[in-house]
């Protein structure tokens, strides 16, 4: 059996997300959704659109960290931040992101903690969040599966639309909002239970039920049976390697754990 | 017509209360040399539109700030702005925090002239909660759905940081994303720009460089010519951002007393006092650009 690490079953989890999503813009925000999408790009989606995080689109994934002085990017268009907006709002993209809260709802947060006015904790800002969960599918990869992320009420700040019927702007359904994936370093997760509940889809070896849900802010609802997330293949690891070649993934996750944790 | 003025001018043209435009794009291209120019004076009471990065930290630090017009602030590499934060924690400016594509629609409906523009984008979220003077309003057609009708962003002045412009405000930007600068000359009464490089009109007589020009002329109010006037931000190709000065300028922020040591160290009388505090417009050039 392969050796893994946590973060490496995370990249590969997490780019099941685009599989199946044919020619979309995949962003992924942060190191290891952006190699998530990268893989992707590379095995179960092969016409995935990427950029180059900076301003052209490119035919193939660049490679993360600092590369030889001989490397060419692969580009295919000019794509700008105004363009990126023409294609949000289209709807031809489908982003993961992280946010710092997400509640029972999958609104998210990644503006601010605490009071509005003086917060306990200034984040980013809401950013793109808005636009891009009114306009286009969103997963979402949180590397800390807890209950600070996972709140028990409503997000501090509201960034993102999720499936909640009270904020329902006058004349949409739920059903327009599209929210895919949660992974965690505990789990994967969607919204596919009863009235767009949080629901379980797989577990990562060696993690529980339970383990899931004492650190889950609100009611998950558990599937009669849950699989155990797939390990990595040797044919993804490789383009992993090829995808980070300096492994800035094994510093993602706290003391890089083995991504089967029952051994 | 010659638009040529120095740093002092522009901002003796900024009044106590202005909505003032920053362009450029977080650590990049940041009209950083006309900020400083701010720093040294004693205008105060400003509302800054800006898609933050340092300049907005180093406007909220030096008290300037009334309130904020912004999606995010951030340095990219060091994601969250020091002193922003400083300034929002202890509750010490208004905001007024809108998605970044709301943003370019408010700052794109100041450049038509219209009161608002509608869209799909902050339905939903709390950006509509906390900024209750942001409307929604019904579609007119047979869909009749709810659509936010984002305000236009009208800016009292506009600081824009580019590559290279003429006397006459012809101004080009050959990094790879003008962001929304067009839009933040266009939503503007007045529109001063720094230029790393003064250039004759003849450097846009061919289609190559003409089309790196994303405003006409009419837009531009004054040119500045401050090389390296975009410096600690980028101003990809000429030069990347300062990696170490940016790292020195936010763990200034974690130090008592911290913001005054760093403009006593770097600020200076003026730009030519700041570029040599610095290393020098050579030490500025060769700063490598960021792998993303």
């Amino acid at each position: 059996m392969t050796d893994y690490t946590l973060s490496e079953l995370l990249i590969c989890a997490a780019s099941e997300a685009w599989r199946g999503d044919g020619e979309v813009l995949a962003t992924g925000i942060g190191l290891l959704p952006r190699l998530a999408a990268s893989l992707s790009m590379l095995t179960s989606n092969p016409d995935l659109m990427m950029t180059d995080s900076e301003a052209f689109m490119l035919s193939r994934p660049n490679p993360v960290g600092a590369r030889d002085p001989s490397f060419r990017p692969r580009y295919e268009s000019w794509m700008g931040f105004s363009r990126i907006f023409d294609n949000v709002w289209g709807g031809k993209r489908h982003a993961m992101v992280g946010p710092t809260q997400i509640d029972r709802f999958g609104q998210s947060n990644i503006s601010c903690i605490g009071d509005y006015a003086a917060p306990k904790v200034q984040m980013l800002g809401v950013r793109g969040f808005p636009g891009n969960s009114i306009s286009h599918a969103n997963s979402f990869f949180v590397p800390a599966h807890n209950t600070r992320v996972f709140v028990e009420g409503e997000c501090d700040m509201v960034s993102s639309i999720g499936y909640n019927p009270d904020r329902l702007p006058r004349g949409y359904s739920l059903d327009e909002i599209d929210i895919r994936l949660v992974v965690t370093d505990l789990c994967v997760m969607d919204f596919g239970g009863p009235g767009h509940q949080m629901r379980l889809r797989s577990l990562h070896p060696g993690v529980s039920v339970e383990q899931v849900q004492q650190n889950t802010g609100f009611e998950l609802c558990v599937p009669a049976e849950v699989p155990v997330t797939p390990a990595p293949t040797p044919e993804q690891l490789a383009i992993i390697v090829e995808m980070d070649p300096h492994n800035l993934r094994a510093r993602e996750i706290k003391n890089n754990p083995p991504g089967d944790r029952s051994r | 017509m010659n638009k040529l003025m120095n740093a002092r001018d522009v901002v003796g043209r900024l009044h106590d209360g202005m909505t003032i435009g920053i362009g450029g794009w977080g650590p990049r291209r940041k009209p950083m040399a006309l900020v400083r120019e701010i720093l040294r004076s004693d205008l105060r009471d400003l509302t800054v539109v800006a898609y933050g990065g340092a300049d907005v930290g180093m406007l909220c630090a030096a008290g300037k700030v009334r309130k904020l017009v912004f999606a995010f602030v951030s340095l990219d590499f060091i994601p969250l702005e020091p002193y922003f934060r400083k300034a929002r924690q202890s509750g010490a400016i208004e905001v007024m925090e809108i998605d970044e594509g709301m943003f370019m629609l408010g700052l794109r409906a100041a450049a038509m002239r219209v009161p608002f523009l509608p869209t799909r984008v902050g339905l939903g979220t709390d950006v509509l909660r906390r900024n209750p003077a942001i409307k929604t309003i019904v579609s007119p057609y047979e869909d009749a759905r709810e659509l936010v009708a984002m305000p236009a962003l009208r800016l009292d002045a506009s600081l824009i940081h580019v590559d290279r412009a003429d006397a006459r405000g012809v101004c080009q930007i050959k990094g790879p994303d003008h962001y929304m600068d067009d839009l933040f000359a266009r939503a503007a009464d007045a529109t001063y720009v720094s230029c790393d490089e003064l250039v004759e009109s003849d450097w846009f007589a061919s289609p190559d460089e003409a089309r790196y020009v994303f405003w006409e002329r009419a837009e531009t109010t004054g040119v500045v010519h401050l090389p390296g006037g975009a410096h600690p931000s980028s101003c990809n190709p000429l030069y990347g951002f300062d990696v170490a000065h940016f790292k020195e300028y936010a763990a200034s922020a974690t130090e008592e007393g911290g913001w005054q040591s760093y403009l006593d160290k770097y600020l200076g009388a003026s730009e030519d006092d700041y570029r040599e505090r610095v290393g020098g417009l050579e030490a500025i050039r060769k700063l490598p650009l960021p792998t993303y």
